[in-house]
């Protein structure tokens, strides 16, 4: 019999917010946390369009020179996320070290600190004016190798890239992680960075928004006049623990993480969405959590606002859930927060659910022609989300899809 | 440069970049348990004294410096 995971804390950096109540009053309200970076205009991107995270401060979190010389952007918000989630959960440092205790965290790229030390090289001519700190800056693992090294996890510790799916991907890896047996908690979650040097190339793609005239408007997840992603990013992270330890030490449960399920699209294009992965990847998420399509509360879309991959998800929720469940996306008041979005939107989910309503997909007024029918849920309104799915696609067809169940949750978690 | 400026342009160093406390620089103080320097904090003092009087410090020497009044010796021989 595998161990049930529950979800026993929660912590968040992101453009809506850099507390859990802040960002459940950010999707209660529908309030954007987009805007116009100037930034980017003078550095000749096509879109200056980003998500901002406003007054984040490392030192809050108690980060300090030596450790900051090696943490880069995605470390740091990974580190003030999982501060945040050990103190959520009840723990104190103490109670994870141990080697039952470890941490998977989503990244993807470390382009802010590669292009960085790199300039010093070039500024001075020679190698060792990098100085010591950029290679555990600019090092993929970075998060997870500077958040283990600081907090003194002893047990897993890895960085898992799956393009955008990363968060998700790291959740569902360290469920398996509690599930076998192996581990009895892991710090999971996702961090992206997003300076210029992280976005520059992907706004080469033009992938990214130009709606300049209305920057909140620009993220339109679904919508027929959707024009592209606005990018984003921050940490998230969740502690998962083995639902028997959890009751052990009395801790206050959010919600079980139910299921998982994956896949790969299989076609030969690195960027093009195809609604038959994911389907997959949602189908066998509910088979693993041995729940019917039918019992869902809501589904938490991947969709980034780009006409191709929002038509390419729909297709597949109407293809395995049909047209009734609730769905909206986040991302229409975040951005897309790329490697950390499956983290993100798991702690977005679960917020939902703590707080009983459902987090509207602002901006969006009418599917495309081409896209079947769900139901898209436009306004923020109150709900009792028991089972909710979460899904997470990315470049090269990597698919997660995450089941996450709320019907026991604790009491004291929805006065938190 | 006076021994005085060269003192104040070593400290200002530990300061600045290493955020130690002036209170507890002095030529006596081990630059590892009196001002926690690791190794890789040891790296960036040598980048950021060369950069701070222009001289350059040979890995060798770097590796023997043991307190900072190695430090005052080696830039107040070397500087221009």
């Amino acid at each position: 019999m595998n161990n049930q995971v529950a979800i026993t804390g929660m912590g968040i950096v992101s453009c809506l917010g850099l507390t859990l109540d802040s960002v459940s009053a950010s999707l209660q309200a529908g309030r954007s946390g987009i805007v116009i970076d100037d930034g980017r205009i003078e550095a000749g991107f096509r879109s200056p369009l980003t998500g901002k995270i406003e007054e984040f401060d490392p030192k809050s979190w108690g980060l300090k020179r030596k450790q900051l010389k090696t943490m880069g952007e995605p470390a740091q918000y990974g580190y003030a996320a999982a501060v945040d989630a050990i103190a959520d959960a009840g723990l104190t440092l103490e109670d994870i070290q141990n080697p039952r205790c470890g941490i998977v965290m989503g990244n993807d790229s470390v382009a802010g600190a590669t292009v960085e030390g790199h300039k010093e090289w070039q500024k001075n001519g020679e190698t060792r004016f990098i100085g010591s700190g950029y290679i555990f800056q600019g090092m993929n693992s970075t998060v997870t190798m500077n958040l283990a090294t600081y907090l003194g996890i002893q047990g897993a510790n890895w960085t898992l890239a799956g393009a955008c799916a990363s968060g998700a991907h790291a959740i569902g890896q360290s469920l398996m992680l509690i599930r076998s047996g192996l581990q009895d908690m892991v710090l999971a979650g996702g961090a992206q960075e997003m300076n210029q040097e992280s976005m520059g190339s992907f706004d080469a793609l033009t992938a990214f928004s130009t709606r300049l005239d209305s920057p909140q408007e620009a993220s339109r997840p679904f919508d027929r006049e959707c024009d592209g992603l606005v990018p984003s990013g921050g940490g998230a992270c969740l502690i998962l623990e083995n639902l028997e330890h959890a009751r052990a030490r009395g801790a206050n449960i959010y919600g079980i993480v139910k299921g998982y399920g994956f896949s790969s699209n299989g076609t030969p294009h690195l960027s093009k969405p195809e609604t038959d992965g994911a389907a997959r990847a949602m189908s066998m998420a509910l088979d693993d959590a041995k729940t019917d399509p039918s019992d869902l509360d809501y589904i938490n879309a991947h969709a980034t606002s780009t006409p191709l991959g929002d038509a390419a998800e729909a297709g597949a929720i109407a293809k395995i859930v049909g047209s009734d469940v609730p769905v909206s996306s986040t991302k229409s008041m975040t951005g897309h927060e790329c490697w950390m979005a499956g983290a993100s939107e798991a702690v977005y989910t679960t917020l939902m659910a703590r707080d009983r309503f459902l987090a509207p997909n602002i901006n969006f007024l009418k599917l495309g022609d081409d896209y079947p029918t769900i139901n898209i849920n436009r306004e923020v309104r109150e709900a009792d989300i028991k089972t909710a799915v979460s899904n997470s696609f990315g470049f090269g067809g990597t698919n997660a899809v995450l089941v996450m169940d709320f019907s026991d949750m604790n009491e004291k978690r929805r006065h938190a | 440069m006076t021994q005085e400026n060269v003192i104040k342009g070593i400290h200002n160093v530990f300061i600045e970049g290493f955020e130690i406390e002036e209170e507890i620089l002095n030529g006596a103080a081990t630059l590892d348990q009196d001002l926690g320097l690791d190794s890789l904090d040891g790296l960036d003092l040598v980048v950021a004294l060369e950069k701070e009087f222009d001289i350059r410090i040979p890995e060798e020497t770097a590796r023997e410096m043991r307190v900072l009044q190695d430090i005052y010796d080696y830039v107040d021989n070397n500087v221009q």
